[in-house]
């Protein structure tokens, strides 16, 4: 295990994604996702990769399709309105079965919104976020650690299922520091036969593309697709329990609003509230089968959002609406205070909203 | 046992630099730590909030609401960030650039010139180090050795000329 | 037997969707031809549009990707830098080029990326069906200006090569057309050139081809070819607009 080292969150994702044989970063600036490309701009050209400061978010995600398209892993990042711009390109890399990692470093919406954290991109990152029917695994870190390792598997999972992998923060998780260790061992290798690297006039050409003018064959294309990521829902979903054991109440929150539920709930326990929390670390595939179970043990579920309630929605489809979900929400660019979420489960406990 | 800490000034005065001095200390003592500035607009010369957090437990929220330890280098951060200290907290001021007092009955205030200490001493950017030096000495939960390894962390490589020039400053901050 | 004439290997052989009359088949042998020639089909990648040439992908050889509405640039900046051995070019429309992706075009030759662009100026949207261009000349018919392209109301044309060569980036941006034999000789020279050059490591090279849309045009393929002669050349003049292989290096 390598020293453990201080780390901004966005640091160590770039340094993960190195790590990971990524060589080829292409970015436009945004806060607060800045650190990431300063931090390629600095060590791409040492360790002969590419850093490419595109002309637009547009650009970005093209140049991202490309170098994926050639073989190579890739990736780029960006903050909420710059991921929205992305998304014409995400559904291209999406409809053409590439590999890629894009990290979205969150800030407040809609608009140009604000650029303080928020988590209420949820709805564009877990359902496709661009047109078509398309999904992208959506990896949601809770700390620095987890921003390296999620990086690391990101490239791995995108390569297995040939699909795009989101790291989904928000501006806290970007600007924190904290200890992390470093050590992707190594970079697992996938055959790409399928790029396109020049035919070397010895096998028929390779086609990247997403058009398919025949209905039917497009269909099939979708349910293949689909039949794809229904294996990814069986055997990806990630999620972390905490204080579930004998617990009677059950927060579901990932990323940083999973740091402050942990205080509340540590809180509340001291008071003698059960409660626990399920974290989902993939957001999708969506950890169905943990709040289900969850469902048959206990009264009230509270879901802790910086957005006006999306997750909520995951949370209700997988218990099948069997138990009261409450929302606990700070929106814009604030981040709710562990009193507000011990208020909220202080509220749910008396059989409140 | 977890302490949470806020160093609170105008951006430029170093409030990071101390932070991350700190944070890299406990994490040489194999201690849980966090560290998270405030960023935007406000690195560029507005007020410039750092929290840090060093517990002997999984760090929950990064974020510091509550301060057992606060650190005001301008007035505004004083006015602001005051009332937020639990009961039983500390204040250190830096009394050159904040005239009052703090207002608080139920926190122990420190006020330490440590911006006009810099200036005698020919070292203008190091306020915050001075008044750090004065935290680690009152805070002896923090803990008070491996303070040349942190720095050696925190100075960049191209600069540790200048650890000699951060301990002192640490010592004089010590000994106000 | 001798063979004095056949389809060049770079082409597939799927028969082209394009209109009776159309150029986009003389410019596809013209590229398919200058990578035969140059013996690189199998180390090439290309991009194709969206437009009328959006499934060029199935009629050349070499490797292809599909690029989204004006995004070739940015893809072949992608492709270029992932493999910068291979050769790597793309084949645009005006509305592709000069319209949705002016971006990438312009960043894509100041960044110098040493890709080859092959732009067909037709002076209309061909495959949505005939709407005004960003190159349609000034007072021309189109169904999206129904009386005339007013430069009043909607402004005047882009010229392409002449944009560009205002970049520093630019390497080589030469006009063509392919509306007569002379023509059709000259675009291959310029083609080619504009391939080697990518070889030499000289940087971005365009190659501006004026071409014919009977179809969209109302016209028969003669006459749009005369069209291309009467109309289109002197308001957008052929020749080299810029060529920085022919100083020193």
């Amino acid at each position: 295990m390598a020293d453990k080292v201080l780390m901004k969150g966005n640091e160590a994702i770039a340094e993960a994604a190195i790590q990971a044989g990524c060589r080829f970063y292409f970015g436009y600036p945004i806060t607060p996702q800045t650190e990431i490309a300063a931090y390629m701009a600095k060590r791409m050209p040492k360790i002969g990769g590419t850093f490419l400061q595109a002309e637009s978010e547009l650009a970005a995600i093209n140049m991202l399709y490309g170098a994926s398209a050639a073989g190579k892993r890739a990736m780029t990042s960006s903050s909420s309105p710059g991921i929205s711009l992305k998304t014409e390109g995400i559904s291209y890399i999406a409809g053409c079965d590439l590999p890629a990692l894009i990290v979205n470093v969150q800030r407040g919406g809609p608009g140009l919104g604000g650029i303080q954290p928020s988590q209420s991109d949820y709805f564009q990152a877990t359902r496709g976020g661009g047109h078509g029917d398309y999904h992208l695994i959506v990896l949601a870190p809770s700390s620095v650690q987890e921003m390296a390792d999620l990086t690391i598997k990101g490239f791995d999972l995108a390569d297995q299922y040939r699909m795009p992998v989101m790291i989904f923060a928000d501006g806290t998780m970007g600007q924190m520091m904290e200890p992390v260790s470093l050590d992707a061992g190594g970079v697992q290798q996938y055959d790409k036969p399928w790029a396109v690297t020049g035919t070397g006039m010895k096998r028929p050409h390779n086609i990247v593309n997403s058009l398919v003018l025949d209905p039917a064959e497009l269909e099939q294309q979708n349910f293949d697709r689909f039949a794809r990521y229904e294996k990814i829902a069986e055997q990806e979903p990630m999620w972390e329990s905490y204080r579930m054991e004998d617990a009677d109440y059950c927060v579901v929150a990932y990323g940083i609003a999973s740091r402050v539920s942990k205080n509340a709930i540590n809180e509340a326990r001291k008071q003698g509230v059960k409660v626990g929390m399920i974290r989902p670390i993939t957001l999708w595939p969506f950890p169905k089968a943990a709040l289900s179970a969850a469902a048959e043990q206990v009264r009230h579920f509270l879901c802790v959002e910086m957005s006006m309630g999306q997750m909520i929605e995951d949370v209700e489809l997988s218990i099948r609406c069997n138990k009261p979900v409450s929302l606990c929400k700070r929106v814009g660019g604030m981040i709710p205070s562990p009193a507000d979420v011990l208020s909220a489960i202080a509220s749910i406990t008396k059989g409140g909203n | 046992m977890t302490t949470n800490l806020l160093f609170a000034g105008f951006g430029g005065q170093g409030i990071l630099f101390s932070g991350k001095f700190l944070a890299y200390k406990g994490l040489i003592e194999d201690r849980q730590v966090s560290w998270l500035p405030s960023y935007g607009p406000e690195m560029r010369g507005g007020t410039a909030t750092c929290s840090v957090i060093l517990s002997d437990e999984p760090v929950g929220s990064p974020i510091v609401g509550e301060p057992d330890v606060l650190i005001a280098m301008n007035l505004p951060s004083l006015d602001k960030f005051e009332d937020t200290v639990v009961p039983g907290g500390k204040i250190f001021v830096d009394s050159t650039l904040i005239g009052r007092q703090v207002k608080r009955d139920d926190v122990t205030a420190y006020y330490i010139p440590a911006t006009k200490i810099a200036d005698d001493n020919g070292m203008s950017t190091l306020a915050n180090m001075i008044l750090m030096g004065k935290v680690l000495k009152e805070c002896p939960e923090l803990g008070g050795s491996h303070t040349e390894d942190a720095l050696r962390k925190v100075v960049s490589a191209r600069h540790q000329d200048l650890l000699a020039v951060n301990q002192k400053a640490l010592e004089l901050g010590a000994n106000v | 037997m001798t063979t004095v004439f056949q389809k060049p290997h770079a082409l597939t052989d799927a028969p082209l969707h394009y209109c009776p009359g159309c150029t986009h088949g003389i410019v596809h042998r013209l590229v398919a031809e200058a990578l035969d020639e140059l013996g690189i089909a199998g180390k090439t990648v290309g991009i194709a549009p969206v437009g009328c040439a959006v499934m060029a992908y199935n009629y050349f050889s070499c490797d292809m990707v599909e690029a989204a509405h004006g995004r070739a640039p940015a893809v072949a900046t992608g492709i270029k830098r992932a493999i910068p051995d291979n050769i790597v070019f793309t084949y645009q429309g005006d509305g592709d080029l000069a319209s949705i992706g002016t971006a990438e075009i312009v960043h894509a030759a100041a960044r110098r990326e040493n890709i080859t662009v092959v732009f067909i100026n037709n002076a209309i949207y061909g495959m949505t069906g005939g709407q005004m261009a960003p190159t349609s000349l000034p007072g021309q018919v189109t169904q999206t200006s129904p009386y005339g392209r007013d430069v009043k109301t909607v402004g005047y044309p882009v010229k392409v090569c002449e944009m560009l060569a205002q970049v520093d980036g630019a390497a080589y941006l030469e006009r063509v057309a392919v509306n007569s034999v002379k023509h059709v000789k000259a675009a291959k020279k310029a083609i080619l050139k504009a391939f080697q050059n990518q070889l030499d490591g000289k940087g971005f090279s365009l190659v501006e081809v004026l071409s014919s849309c009977p179809t969209n045009w109302g016209m028969t393929p003669q006459k749009a070819l005369a069209w291309i002669e009467s109309d289109m050349i002197p308001y957008y003049p052929l020749g080299v607009y810029k060529d920085i292989t022919k100083e020193a290096d």
